[in-house]
């Protein structure tokens, strides 16, 4: 805890800083306390509004938790005619597209950064990095219609036959071609999340000292063994940051997902079969939920999307922590 | 100079703000706003009445949030709103929820249509059994002998039926499964009516533009639309066979057909699917406007019976240009009949013109 001996001119001294930056005092301590006290309370707002929404969601979320119990985690049948409902089908379907997401942008995404950060002439950084940040900008809608007019076509036509000939042995890659579907929700997701990773991964290898570079190229290394040896393992808890963030994003989509994925509350092995999203089931059913155990459904399915959520970034935090740990090894 | 511009542009944007402000509070004096939510579906014809009726009316402001019938149904009951809009009538349970009596006032009409994407854009003709049947994933490939039987003439490809459908909860959807409970048995028992259902087989697209964008980029698709939203995409449409066992167009004409042809409730509270008559397209509905039949406020309760008046009878004309079927003129009598009966403190509200 760093107590307000910061403010003496002792420690501007310390610190090398000019004394003409900091002005003659009028306030005394209270400017400071009021500075602690807004910042507290900047922290303390994030608390109350997490908690709160926990809170609110269970609240709201009752009469279905006591109609279902644990019986929703475990039911896959969506019925809201007959008032029966169960997460599985969605969680499943958040699960799997993440997944894919994540499987088709991780590599795409650090291999960009890693080329942006250390091979390209700068030109080419600027203009791409440029680029990258386009993509993020680009609202999720227009993923969602750019996904339903160009990309659910071209899965239908060109990806999924050949797929299906080919690997059609895999369950994975099994049934009729609709363009529309998990394969179709996974490729957006990767197209939305990667931009994330490739910024933030190249601003983390950017921040790996030259000394590092400097050493490993001296001991003889080639440039794939100075960047697999001496950059990447530097960095890795800090790519892994950057592939979190990307994580967070795809499990929290819904727009152009629900525009692609082909809403359809079954779980299926194959990519090629629509499924059905958390996020999506809540954006499409939300607005004409007119039951009460109907709404408190949804909005379990909202309160269990929370918890993924929270459970996925803990487990996160605790493997860049272990990774963290890992790389201090290595320097010493 | 960052910071001048910053400075510059903030007093602009005052400026903007404070100068799109004035002319507004001029006629506050005797201003009543009134607010409604509800049904997207007639959200256009809302805002176009709203629109019309200043000219008429003007000190009276609307403010209308098209957020869903489900939406609808909720804010009424609560009375958070002067009146709400649904697609779909409330049911009994519903109605004994809300804290007072709710009149449902018919304001114009919709179809659902059946479209499709087919190699050289074929007319169709369906029969109700047929629908159903491709619905509950029985009939599975366009050339099955049913639908050709029903389309003698047409070429149709040995390829699978890929059914599209709703993925938003929403009133198009219950008017087409209402339709289909209707006129299939096994519809009725297995899935149901509801504004989402658990569709056999399918596809869900979100909104009409998400499953009218499915059927075209998939050749053998088959889905359902709003008839305004398929007129205006230019889309093609399936003729349905009716009860009188015509194979009808859905047209605006054929739906408002689909109006007279039943003897209504004195609730209005009906469903227009399959209806009787001879032209009328049989996937037809009413979208309702809901008022509490006593109002709580003499002054609101006025402008919005007032309103209510000349929507069904005057704002009728608006309704055809902008896709909509108006409503039958016998319907239109017993509307009117009915504004007639909202109060305040038991004094009817309406005033003869």
């Amino acid at each position: 805890m760093l107590k307000s001996d910061l403010t003496g001119a002792a420690t501007a001294e310390r610190l090398a800083l000019p004394r003409s930056l900091i002005p003659a005092r009028r306030g005394g301590v209270w400017g400071d306390r009021l500075y602690q006290g807004m910042v507290r309370a900047a922290v303390l707002a994030f608390v109350i509004i997490v908690v709160g929404i926990a809170a609110l969601l269970v609240y709201a979320a009752r009469p279905a938790l006591a109609t279902f119990g644990w019986r929703f985690l475990a039911t896959a049948d969506w019925d809201p005619v007959a008032e029966h409902f169960g997460v599985l089908p969605f969680a499943y379907g958040t699960l799997v597209s993440s997944l894919l997401a994540m499987l088709l942008a991780v590599p795409l995404g650090i291999g960009a950064a890693i080329f942006l950060a250390e091979l390209a002439p700068f030109w080419i950084r600027s203009a791409i990095a440029f680029l990258v940040e386009l993509l993020a900008a680009i609202p999720s809608v227009v993923y969602g219609l750019w996904g339903i007019f160009v990309l659910a076509p071209l899965l239908r036509r060109w990806v999924e036959p050949p797929l299906g000939r080919w690997l059609g042995f895999l369950p994975l890659f099994q049934g009729p071609p609709y363009g529309v579907g998990m394969l179709a929700a996974g490729v957006i997701l990767a197209i939305m999340v990667v931009p994330f990773i490739v910024a933030v991964s190249r601003e983390v290898l950017l921040a790996v000292p030259n000394h590092q570079r400097e050493a490993a190229l001296a001991l003889g290394a080639t440039r794939w063994e100075t960047t697999r040896l001496a950059v990447l393992r530097y960095a890795r808890s800090g790519l892994l940051g950057a592939v979190l963030l990307g994580l967070g994003r795809a499990l929290g989509e819904t727009m152009a997902v629900t525009m692609v994925i082909g809403n359809r509350p079954e779980i299926a092995l194959s990519l090629f079969a629509p499924g059905y999203t958390m996020a999506s089931v809540i954006a499409n059913e939300f607005t004409e939920a007119t039951s009460d155990l109907y709404l408190a459904a949804l909005i379990e399915v909202g309160l269990l999307l929370f918890v993924v959520t929270v459970v996925v970034n803990g487990l996160a935090r605790l493997l860049v922590w272990s990774v963290g740990g890992a790389v201090k090894e290595v320097r010493e | 100079m960052r910071k001048l511009t910053v400075v510059a542009a903030v007093i602009a944007a005052l400026a903007l703000v404070a100068g799109s402000q004035v002319p507004a509070p001029a006629p506050a004096a005797a201003e009543l706003l009134i607010n409604g939510a509800g049904a997207t579906f007639p959200y256009p014809i809302y805002s176009k009445w709203f629109d019309e009726y200043a000219k008429v009316e003007p000190s009276l402001r609307f403010n209308y949030q098209s957020i869903g019938s489900g939406g609808g149904i909720r804010q009424i009951t609560e009375r958070t709103v002067d009146f709400g809009a649904s697609d779909g009538p409330m049911t009994d349970e519903q109605l004994a929820r809300a804290p007072g009596e709710l009149v449902h006032i018919p304001t114009v009409m919709g179809a659902v249509v059946a479209t499709y994407n087919l190699p050289g854009n074929p007319k169709l003709r369906f029969t109700p059994d047929i629908l159903a049947d491709i619905f509950l994933g029985r009939i599975e490939k366009w050339n099955a002998p049913r639908i050709q039987a029903a389309n003698p003439g047409v070429t149709l490809p040995n390829d699978p039926i890929i059914v599209v459908h709703r993925s938003d909860g929403s009133g198009t959807t219950y008017i087409f499964v209402d339709y289909l409970a209707k006129v299939s048995r096994e519809w009725e028992q297995k899935v149901g009516r509801g504004t989402s259902v658990k569709w056999p087989v399918g596809l869900g697209g979100k909104g009409n533009e998400g499953v009218a964008g499915q059927i075209k980029n998939t050749p053998g698709a088959l889905g359902y639309v709003e008839l305004a939203y398929a007129i205006k995409n230019h889309l093609s449409v399936a003729l349905v066979r009716n009860q009188a066992g015509r194979f009808v167009e859905p047209t605006i004409e054929s739906t408002t057909a689909a109006g007279v042809a039943r003897s209504m409730p004195a609730d209005f509270r009906v469903s227009l699917t399959n209806a009787p008559g001879a032209n009328a397209y049989p996937i037809a509905s009413f979208t309702w406007l809901l008022v509490y039949k006593e109002q709580a406020d003499e002054a609101k309760g006025k402008a919005v019976v007032t309103f209510l008046h000349w929507a069904t009878t005057e704002g009728q004309k608006y309704a055809a240009d902008l896709l909509y079927a108006p409503l039958p003129l016998e319907v239109v009598r017993q509307v009117e009949a009915k504004i007639g009966q909202i109060t305040f403190q038991g004094k009817p509200l309406l005033v003869a013109r």
